[in-house]
């Protein structure tokens, strides 16, 4: 018998009687404001922005990454030959302007697909990450965020909340481990 | 009432002055206490070294001297919870069950039974409140840091009721001591650096006495005491609810 | 496997022997204690949640068999080519065995107990692989050739000036500068240079859905993904019972796992990995190892509902004083005290003594693990076994035939407090090891029920 069999065998020889799964409802009772959002996102080291016009995210950019040479805008219509490219292209990326598909109050996270991001290393491999979300689209729980998400809609999907960080020696907090340095917020109307 | 007195063995051996005023605390609240003579132990120290087949011993005098009493009370949570979940007498079963659903540790058995809202008692001491962990975690005697819960504290409410007594507030309120049993022998080195930290605690906070409701914990932080020649000293919670002067 | 040749006690012995380092080691891990303290009390219905998880997970170990055939089933649709590895040296085998067809000299790894389990790195470097931990501080016990001493803080027992040795040795930072920030940045570059270059990545796994046969892992670093969407080969190891039925139930899940683990409200990283990117191969080793036989043992299945959050290492106050390296298995703390019997009761049959059942460990689980009941019930088995010392065995029965009869232990507990006041030498001496660092109770004139019997002549018996 192979592995397979054998395990799944005594899987099931050993395993307990069945029980009922527990209702989710009533675990969310958590604030879903923007504020809310904010300030549990700052707390994770991002940077929160408001923006409304494309004037104000140029703005936002040039106020917090000034020094950025290589951006790349998931957004962008135009000039997207890196989404064929091989992705150890995008290591010398500054700023990856990303769109988020919805926010968590409780945690900072922000949920995004490939259907944003276009290459799956492209958030963690970027030096600096801008995600843009819509105000409308925050949510209090992750309960409210997989209800919202529903089923898989692409092979790769991500919560992303706050810059990469480590705090492996000595309990010291350092942003910036292997994924994005900093990460900026921008929230729209 | 008639309460059964179950007097832990080294409370017997090394501690009587503990059983001595739980007695006296009991029969000045106006139970009838009763001493079984004869009792040794509740077998804890077997079970928890992984020799529970051997405690039927322990069990069964267990049930002989405490069969048919209202209430059975001990001045020790870390015993009294050992009955509770292990008290089994197969010859008579009924009367390990009842004792087992009326057995009580004593600030319980004051708070929850007897309903204790005043004590004639006066202790005008800092005192640091050890509490132990199968008194805490096994027997909910006070609300445990770990769960997110209301505050409460059955040993605290009483000790609050003494005249002239501050409790103290500790860095790790419920953080264990270091006692567990043969812990204390075979884990030495881990156990005493725990009893070192607990002691640390209290004296920072300038406790006089620690007191908490069981004497094997205390022990253990009173020979650490006693060696090191620290400016405090331990105290049975029954010792101080009885003190008058 | 287990080369250890000291017990627990032994071990944290020789920690101990460096009190200052115990304290640090005590106190930064106390203080992640109240990090998730201060994260459980932020969350409206947290010990409901805490429920709603240990239930999720019941009913998954009473499904298992119906929810492992459904992920393989997702997760061979979705385009990935699941493997059953038996026991570790089957999964070892498995991961050389993708490697070598890909003619892999180099990969990168992010944090994955199961393969510290298993032992694998020795077998692939063996085999003439290079692996490469990514986790910061997996690299730092990887470049101290040491394992991880805690699960999710690998090397939270060095300090930065021995990390900053390391560093200099290995990466050539300058000699002497130990700066968390600034080792960070060294670690960074030096590991993005093995990202770039690795033909395959190793990822754990936190939680596998049954529903989706998607894989959900947790990082903070990032590393799982810089390695999983570089590399060619991304090969996912997973313990069977990581399964959970539905989507839905992560939200559960990632509500708990980084709360009780470090204090966040999330991970930074929480990477759902369904298909593999085009032109990448993505493999999926699902491995027992232990754990259908602990699935069958009724006291010890609910083991199996761990999430891996070591906030049960973070709370006990033994581990705190007793460092991960003195449980001599790769899941060290309460957890793997109760873990590691069932992979081998003699060799670990010292493990669930180590522990004071203060319970503190079951009342922080996230699952809620009964931990401290499943590590007396261990005790009993030990014994039962036959894996108890010698010495303990002939002092136990000794104290039962003292403590089941009255008489005896009358006699007993004169003599021992005669023995006391007598002769202090005889028993405070350095073979006691009660009397190594403490005073024995001073022995009073006469026990208790002598006391009553003297003072109560009336009502002898009751």
């Amino acid at each position: 018998m192979s592995s397979r069999d054998n395990i799944l065998n005594a899987v099931k020889r050993n395993q307990p009687e069945s029980s009922m799964l527990p209702s989710l409802k009533g675990l969310s009772d958590m604030p879903d404001s923007f504020d809310d959002y904010k300030r549990v996102v700052e707390g994770l080291g991002a940077v929160v922005e408001e923006v409304v016009t494309e004037e104000d995210i140029i703005y936002a950019l040039d106020k917090h990454l000034p020094e950025r040479k290589r951006t790349v805008d998931t957004r962008s219509a135009i000039q997207q030959e890196w989404i064929h490219e091989d992705a150890h292209l995008l290591e010398d990326v500054d700023v990856a302007l990303i769109p988020g598909q919805l926010a968590v109050a409780e945690n900072g996270a922000v949920w995004l697909t490939e259907h944003q991001m276009k290459v799956r290393a492209l958030p963690f491999i970027t030096q600096h990450l801008v995600l843009i979300i819509s105000r409308k689209t925050i949510v209090a729980t992750m309960h409210e965020a997989y209800e919202k998400i529903g089923g898989p809609e692409t092979g790769f999907g991500v919560f992303i909340a706050g810059p990469s960080k480590t705090a492996d020696i000595e309990q010291s907090l350092v942003l910036g481990a292997h994924g994005a340095k900093s990460l900026l917020v921008l929230v729209t109307p | 009432m008639k309460v059964g007195l179950f007097i832990p063995c080294y409370i017997d051996q090394f501690y009587p002055q503990v059983g001595i005023a739980t007695l006296q605390l009991l029969q000045k609240l106006g139970c009838q206490v009763v001493y079984p003579q004869g009792q040794t132990c509740c077998g804890q120290p077997m079970a928890n070294s992984g020799f529970e087949h051997l405690t039927h011993g322990c069990n069964s005098l267990f049930v002989d001297h405490f069969d048919g009493f209202d209430y059975v009370v001990a001045p020790s949570g870390s015993c009294v919870l050992h009955i509770k979940e292990h008290l089994h007498e197969p010859a008579r079963e009924a009367a390990a069950t009842n004792i087992r659903q009326r057995v009580y540790e004593l600030t319980e058995f004051l708070t929850d039974i007897l309903k204790v809202a005043s004590l004639p008692a006066r202790f005008p001491h800092k005192v640091g409140l050890h509490q132990s962990c199968h008194g805490q975690r096994g027997l909910h005697l006070a609300q445990m840091s770990e769960l997110v819960d209301q505050p409460y504290s059955k040993p605290g409410h009483l000790l609050n009721m003494v005249d002239g007594l501050e409790l103290v507030d500790l860095d790790r309120k419920d953080e264990c001591c270091g006692f567990g049993g043969t812990f204390c022998v075979a884990e030495e080195a881990v156990s005493v650096k725990m009893g070192v930290d607990r002691v640390a605690d209290h004296v920072k906070h300038d406790a006089e006495v620690i007191t908490g409701t069981d004497v094997s914990c205390l022990m253990h932080l009173e020979g650490i005491i006693n060696r090191r020649k620290q400016p405090l000293r331990v105290m049975h919670i029954a010792e101080i609810l009885n003190n008058t002067i | 496997m287990n080369s250890h040749t000291s017990d627990h006690a032994t071990l944290a012995g020789k920690f101990n022997e460096n009190e200052p380092r115990v304290n640090w080691h005590d106190e930064t891990l106390w203080w992640v204690r109240k990090k998730r303290d201060r994260m459980a009390w932020s969350v409206n219905g947290w010990e409901q949640l805490r429920e709603a998880a240990s239930d999720i997970k019941r009913h998954a170990l009473g499904n298992l068999h119906d929810y492992l055939v459904q992920f393989e089933q997702q997760a061979i649709a979705n385009g990935a080519i699941v493997h059953w590895a038996a026991d570790a040296a089957e999964h070892n085998r498995i991961v050389l065995g993708i490697l070598q067809k890909h003619q892999v000299k180099r990969m990168v790894k992010s944090k994955s107990m199961l393969t510290e389990e298993c032992h694998l790195n020795p077998h692939l470097e063996a085999h003439g692989i290079d692996v490469i931990d990514t986790d910061l501080g997996e690299r730092i016990v990887q470049l101290a050739k040491e394992p991880p001493s805690h699960i999710v803080l690998p090397c939270i027992h060095k300090k930065k000036e021995e990390i900053g040795d390391l560093f200099h040795e290995h990466l050539g930072t300058p000699a002497g500068n130990a700066d968390p920030q600034f080792l960070t940045a060294a670690a960074r570059m030096h590991l993005r240079q093995e990202f770039l270059q690795a033909d395959a990545a190793i990822t754990g796994v936190n939680f596998a859905v049954a529903e989706t046969g998607e894989m959900v892992v947790c990082t903070n670093e990032g590393n799982a993904d810089m390695g999983a969407h570089l590399a060619k080969v991304h090969i996912a190891c997973m313990g069977i019972e990581k399964i959970i039925p539905k989507r839905e139930h992560l939200g559960v899940f990632l509500r708990l796992l980084a709360r009780s683990a470090t204090g966040q409200p999330i991970t930074t990283y929480s990477s759902h990995f369904r298909q593999p990117r085009e032109g990448q191969e993505l493999h999926i080793v699902l491995v027992d190892n232990g754990r259908s036989r602990q699935l069958g043992r009724e006291d010890f299945r609910n083991s199996l509902k761990c999430i891996r959050c070591g906030a049960c290492m973070n709370t006990c106050p033994v581990y705190r004083r007793s460092g991960g390296h003195s449980y001599h298995t790769a899941v060290a703390g309460p957890i793997g005290s109760i873990l590691a019997p069932n992979l081998d009761m003699k060799d670990f049959a010292d493990l669930p003594f180590a522990s004071t059942l203060c319970g503190s460990c079951s009342n922080v689980c996230p699952v809620k693990i009964d931990i401290h009941t499943q590590l007396y019930k261990w005790r009993q088995v030990i014994v039962q076994e036959g894996y108890a010392a010698t010495g303990k065995k002939v002092s136990m029965k000794a104290m039962t035939a003292v403590l089941s009869s009255p008489a005896t232990f009358k006699v007993a507990g004169k003599m021992g407090r005669w023995v006391l006041k007598a002769l202090p030498g005889m028993v405070n001496n350095g073979f006691n090891p009660w009397y190594k660092q403490r005073d024995m109770p001073a022995p009073p004139k006469m026990s208790f029920s002598e006391w009553y019997a003297k003072n109560n002549k009336d009502e002898q018996q009751g």
